[in-house]
């Protein structure tokens, strides 16, 4: 979607406020919210790509005023009532519905180990060619999904070249909305500076991107 | 208190709403432009704690292992590793073909293994190549070696602007690059996580790999600053 999330070339959003000796946390609520998303996913009600596009529906004055984990308690909140983990009534009366089952936490500290170091799958997947090769000059699809996408608007028509194949993955247009996984290749492209924002930017300068096979096109 | 755990509830519930319609006009805590690092209003950690409750009260969540899960973010996982991982490359040639080649296999040789590394890419800078690390449409980050991104890094000013300026964002941290020093700038759009290996600051020769390790900071792993050596007898 074209959210206020895709910032890549926006101006006007300020310098850069560096905080020194910034705490991994600033508060105990923000390693709350932090761990209760994270043990919440365990229970595969939704995915990473899904995660990602329920911070980018926040409306878009939200998303700027909201601090990073205001904005993960708001989409925990949505996710447990909409997934149907916690129903609306208990969400407002903060109290379970006494006639529902108590669950078993789907993640616990004997389980953790396995959250910790299990994540994205392996890449290698010879059975899923690549629809492109390293050097291979390709344009990035000039497309506007309203859903789920990673394919940044400065990107979209302009023409970049394959460096680095890096294998096999999932495509989030699709499994952020559980239309599937589409397993393609990811390739990294470069794009001369100059491509992306014409005559003024250093002619040495480049971006590179990591695209799907369905982000881009022969040029 | 129920009539506390509802009242907080209820407001987050409406905010949520508003996210999921986008109609409402969400009612989040009013807040300062601009300082997303500030503490929240007292009443947001209630609601925060509110849902905990509920979710414990489920059996949808287990306390212990929330704990674990902050105690790993704080205590375990943090720059320190990348620094390890930098000095080790600075001084085995060996160790760096192979961190360069095959990024994630060379980090799980010193331990690091957790979540959002697993796809990790390290980028060399040189005399003549400066890398740049963004994530321009959320947050993303290699975890294992970096820990969690700091504010600055998850925020509208730093993600607009390292694509489309990355000299004067660099110039913001005090880095002045020359015109003939080509930048490469990683947006992190996909599931590769980024990490920049930077130059090993000259004068470091006798240095031991701790020492060398203690040098790396995250922000010249994100390529927004240079290894440098703190002068002898230097401000604490």
């Amino acid at each position: 979607m074209n959210g206020v999330h895709d910032m890549g070339g926006q101006h006007g959003m300020g310098p850069v406020e560096y905080e020194k000796d910034e705490p991994v946390f600033h508060a105990p609520w923000e390693g709350r919210v932090y761990a209760l998303t994270r043990a919440m996913r365990a229970w595969r009600k939704w995915n990473l790509d899904t995660d990602r596009h329920g911070i980018e529906i926040l409306p878009p004055a939200d998303y700027l005023r909201m601090s990073y984990y205001e904005r993960w308690f708001v989409r925990l909140v949505a996710q447990v009532v909409q997934y149907g983990l916690v129903s609306k009534e208990e969400m407002e009366s903060g109290r379970p519905d006494p006639a529902s089952p108590k669950a078993t936490p789907a993640f616990t500290l004997a389980t953790s180990s396995r959250w910790f170091t299990r994540g994205i799958p392996s890449s290698d997947e010879p059975t899923v060619r690549p629809l492109f090769k390293v050097g291979q000059r390709v344009r990035a699809k000039n497309i506007n999904p309203s859903g789920h996408t990673r394919l940044p608007r400065y990107a979209r028509g302009r023409t970049g070249v394959i460096v680095r194949d890096h294998g096999v993955y999932t495509f989030p247009d699709t499994n952020a909305h559980f239309q599937g996984e589409k397993r393609q290749h990811v390739y990294s492209v470069r794009f001369a500076a100059r491509e992306l924002w014409g005559a003024d930017a250093s002619s040495r300068d480049s971006v590179y991107l990591d695209l799907w096979d369905d982000y881009i096109e022969r040029t | 208190m129920g009539g506390t755990r509802r009242g907080f509830l209820k407001a987050a519930m409406t905010t949520a709403g508003a996210a999921a319609t986008g109609v409402i006009h969400a009612q989040g805590p009013v807040r300062d432009l601009g300082h997303e690092h500030q503490a929240a209003p007292s009443d947001f950690a209630l609601r925060v704690k509110s849902l905990e409750s509920l979710l414990v009260d489920k059996g949808l969540v287990d306390r212990a292992a929330l704990d674990a899960l902050i105690d790993t973010m704080e205590h375990k996982v943090g720059p320190r590793n990348g620094g390890r991982v930098v000095a080790r490359a600075w001084i085995d040639p060996g160790y760096k073909k192979r961190l360069l080649e095959n990024a994630p296999v060379a980090i799980a040789e010193l331990g690091y293994t957790s979540g959002q590394g697993e796809h990790m890419v390290v980028v060399e800078n040189g005399p003549k190549v400066h890398n740049l690390v963004v994530c321009t449409l959320c947050s993303c980050y290699p975890w294992p070696v970096l820990g969690l991104p700091p504010v600055w890094y998850k925020s509208a000013p730093y993600r607009s602007r390292a694509v489309i300026d990355p000299r004067g964002i660099l110039r913001e941290f005090g880095m002045s690059l020359s015109n003939d020093v080509e930048i490469r700038v990683w947006d992190s759009t996909a599931e590769l996580r980024y990490l920049v290996l930077p130059e090993r600051p000259p004068g470091t020769d006798a240095m031991t790999e701790e020492q060398l390790a203690s040098l790396v900071t995250r922000d010249a792993m994100i390529g927004v600053a240079k290894v440098t050596v703190p002068p002898v007898g230097g401000t604490p």
